[in-house]
């Protein structure tokens, strides 16, 4: 089966999970982006036909929330938190740190598909702070020597498997 | 769990689960929230488990809520003795068991250890971070599995419910909730009673009820910790909402990033409508009420109630003007009532004590408790309910142990991005609702952040700014194009190209994005400004007239340089360097080449002479 059709019957079974409910269109995207790490554009026309909804709607849903990504998304997600906490706790310098270690901006990803960076608002693990968020792991009061193990340690477990 | 078929069925099944439990059976709980998840209390659960089953003994492992105590994750309470132990690591886990579980010997070195006495203290309830606690909404959380439905009836939970609908009519609900002077804890204060009152009264079938679980605000995390440790409490309280406006269904909108939270309002929701606590003909009684989850999609502005609606019907969080009320139209236009799951969370106290001893809890306008976390610069970070009109000085010095490492408190920071910054002159302020919004601030979700004296508040406005600006929805043109002309000048300020007349502007310009927004976001947005200018204006003045941040925080204003007589040369600083701008020869002091420097702040980090000074 070609890579589209493929796209477009994962997002038909996804809308079908939401029995086709219009509201359910924020949903049926958290879906598409857990199913394949970011927002395909054919998965979002056949969201979009599946459900009723104008193409230019479901733009319009995917990109006013920031949790949506219509770029493929690297293996790792690095999340760096924003929140007041962690900003008075130098949160910048890591944000700085781990553009530097990784060489991409947040909203990129590096050139292997190993690493993307993001900012978020706040995790709510204040006592952490500074936290950075890997995929599901929390990693607490970063320094900038311990960005250097935390990504050093997932670029070899990246070159093991 | 079998279906419950009605009041007295309910009071048979909390009575047999009460029956069966032996208080004075040993029992270990560890804190399971987020924040000790994220210290790894998870490995710590597992590990008490396997010893205790190669011990061969009968002893219950209980991951439960948060205890709000997050600097000391994590957290174990060994009972019936409640001996408190903080930052358990897996190696100390044979100790508790052979030792504390078996014999009752007290490890010394796991107590919480009172850095002014230096005396250890062995209960939760005597360490300062909670003896002036008033645990009414967060109390249960340190015993119950939230993953259990048992856990919350042992307790007496879903007793409320079954109070309001067998012994009292729903107007009698709604004006116990008025009497009790419930205020929403979302940030606005709003009477609760009064909007289930309209709400109530408002044409329009079906009518809703929201828990609004989008805790936007950064700094604030009181919400996760209640939907994910005591998740039940915010169903209660929102069945017997519905009950009271006569709703047949809700909705608890929920972060995106709190995926335990989900997790564990999911699996709330299976279970109470398995016990007949939810969904059709709840407790035999004709009342039935639904609930869904929506998870957010990542936008701060869909904590206000009118993007809520929009985004809960699949469309963008914009919002839209406050004429139309949501009592009458909202969701779906029809009538709703949207409460923050910490006032929901309420309700069930509320109904079980009655509003005459509620009301002893508080201030004239504040009634209860409110949550706060207790974040930034202090030394015991974590989440404390406190009483209505508690002190700032007592909550950031008795409870938070003051600022790290000995330095000068500066400010605290209230209310989120709309909120402001309280400096030092006003640490007696009693905090309530009103008292807050006197001092320009407001009381928000719950946030407190504290800064010391290295935290620049013209850097701290600007970090708001960033924020309103990204999450601005756009709909209104001044709070679009206000927030970022003022963040723009602030970022002058801040990189030292702040002209006279810079703090005018931006006072000028806040009246503009205030009056001129449909919604909170912009019609808060210039609050962080207004009150840093108006407790910190010597700040602003010293980064634009003399190229200076007093707080050593704005990279363009600083420069480093290194103490020839603390530096033993040990050239860590010069590995660290990412623009090689620290050199110097081995034992001999450094320099730092102030062209090549980027203020990375590497050195500092690296330094354990504390030989570089910022300036």
């Amino acid at each position: 089966m070609s890579k589209v059709s493929d796209t477009k019957l994962k997002t038909k079974q996804i809308v079908k999970k939401h029995r086709g409910d219009k509201s359910a269109l924020i949903a049926v995207l958290q879906d598409i982006q857990e199913a394949f790490n970011y927002l395909p554009k054919d998965a979002l026309t056949a969201a979009g036909k599946a459900l009723g909804i104008p193409i230019s709607r479901v733009y319009e849903v995917a990109t006013f929330y920031n949790a949506f990504s219509l770029k493929p998304r690297g293996e790792h997600i690095v999340k760096i938190c924003m929140g007041t906490a962690c900003h008075v706790r130098g949160a910048s310098a890591i944000q700085d740190k781990m553009e530097r270690t990784l060489c991409i901006k947040p909203g990129e990803t590096t050139a292997d598909k190993k690493f993307s960076l993001e900012t978020v608002n706040c995790v709510g693990a204040c006592a952490l702070g500074p936290v950075v968020v890997i995929d599901t792991e929390y990693h607490g009061q970063v320094t900038m020597a311990k960005v250097d193990k935390i990504i050093g340690k997932l670029k070899e477990g990246a070159q093991q498997s | 769990m079998k279906k419950i078929s009605n009041a007295q069925a309910l009071r048979r099944v909390q009575d047999d689960l009460r029956h069966n439990y032996d208080p004075n059976k040993k029992l270990v709980t560890i804190c399971a929230g987020t924040g000790c998840r994220g210290y790894g209390c998870i490995k710590v659960k597992e590990e008490l488990e396997a010893e205790i089953a190669r011990q061969k003994m009968d002893v219950e492992v209980r991951a439960t809520g948060c205890f709000g105590f997050c600097e000391k994750g994590p957290l174990v309470v060994v009972h019936p003795e409640k001996i408190f132990y903080q930052q358990v690591k897996i190696k100390d886990v044979p100790d508790i068991i052979s030792k504390t579980v078996a014999t009752g010997e007290v490890l010394e070195k796991l107590l919480y250890r009172d850095p002014q006495s230096n005396e250890t203290v062995m209960r939760e309830e005597d360490v300062p971070f909670y003896k002036k606690q008033h645990r009414l909404v967060f109390g249960s959380n340190g015993m119950i599995d939230p993953t259990r439905i048992e856990d919350y009836l042992i307790i007496g939970g879903y007793s409320a419910l079954a109070k309001a609908l067998t012994e009292m009519t729903p107007e009698g609900v709604v004006s116990e909730v008025k009497k009790a002077g419930l205020r929403g804890r979302g940030g606005g204060g709003f009477l609760a009673g009064n909007k289930w009152e309209s709400c109530r009264r408002a044409h329009g079938e079906p009518k809703y009820v929201i828990g609004n679980g989008d805790e936007g605000d950064p700094g604030a995390y009181m919400d996760r910790s209640l939907m994910e440790g005591n998740p039940h409490s915010v169903i209660e309280g929102m069945i017997i909402g519905a009950y009271a406006i006569g709703a047949s269904e809700g909705y608890i909108y929920v972060r995106n990033e709190y995926p335990l939270a989900v997790l564990h309002l999911t699996m709330a929701i299976a279970s109470a409508k398995e016990a007949g606590l939810l969904g059709k003909n709840i407790l035999g009684t004709n009342f039935s009420f639904d609930i869904h989850i929506n998870k957010g999609g990542g936008a701060f502005v869909c904590g206000e109630s009118s993007a809520l609606f929009a985004s809960i019907e699949g469309r963008a969080g914009e919002p839209r003007a406050k004429y139309i009320h949501a009592v009458e139209k909202g969701l779906w236009d029809k009538p709703t009532c949207l409460n923050n799951v910490e006032t929901w969370a309420n309700v069930p106290i509320i109904i079980n004590q009655g509003a005459d001893a509620y009301v002893s809890v508080g201030t004239e306008g504040s009634k209860g408790t409110k949550i706060f976390s207790l974040v930034g610069k202090i030394n015991n970070t974590g989440l404390i309910e406190v009483p209505m009109g508690m002190t700032l000085r007592e909550i950031i010095y008795d409870m938070g142990g003051g600022i790290p490492k000995g330095r000068k408190f500066k400010a605290v920071q209230t209310g989120g991005p709309s909120g402001g910054c309280i400096p030092e002159s006003l640490l007696d302020l009693q905090v309530d609702f009103d008292k807050l919004h006197e001092v320009g601030s407001m009381m928000g979700s719950g946030g407190m952040i504290v800064m010391d004296d290295r935290s620049c508040m013209v850097d701290v406005a600007k970090y708001f700014l960033a924020f309103l600006q990204e999450e601005s929805c756009g709909k209104c043109v001044p709070c679009r194009e206000g927030v970022r002309r003022m963040h723009e000048i602030l970022e002058d300020i801040c990189a030292g190209k702040g002209k006279e007349g810079d703090v005018e502007l931006l006072e000028h310009i806040s009246t503009g994005v205030a009056d001129g927004s449909l919604c909170a976001l912009g019609g808060s947005a210039p609050n962080p400004v207004l009150s840093t200018i108006k407790y910190f204006r010597e700040e602003y003045e010293a980064h634009i007239k003399n190229h200076r941040c007093p707080a050593g925080v704005c990279k363009a204003l600083i420069t480093y340089s290194i103490n020839p007589d603390k530096c033993t040369g040990c050239g860590l600083c010069i590995k660290v360097c990412p623009t090689q701008a620290t050199s110097g020869e081995k034992k001999k002091p450094h320099t730092i080449n102030n062209d090549l420097c980027t203020r990375c702040g590497a050195c500092i980090e690296s330094c354990k002479f504390d030989a570089i000074t910022v300036e």
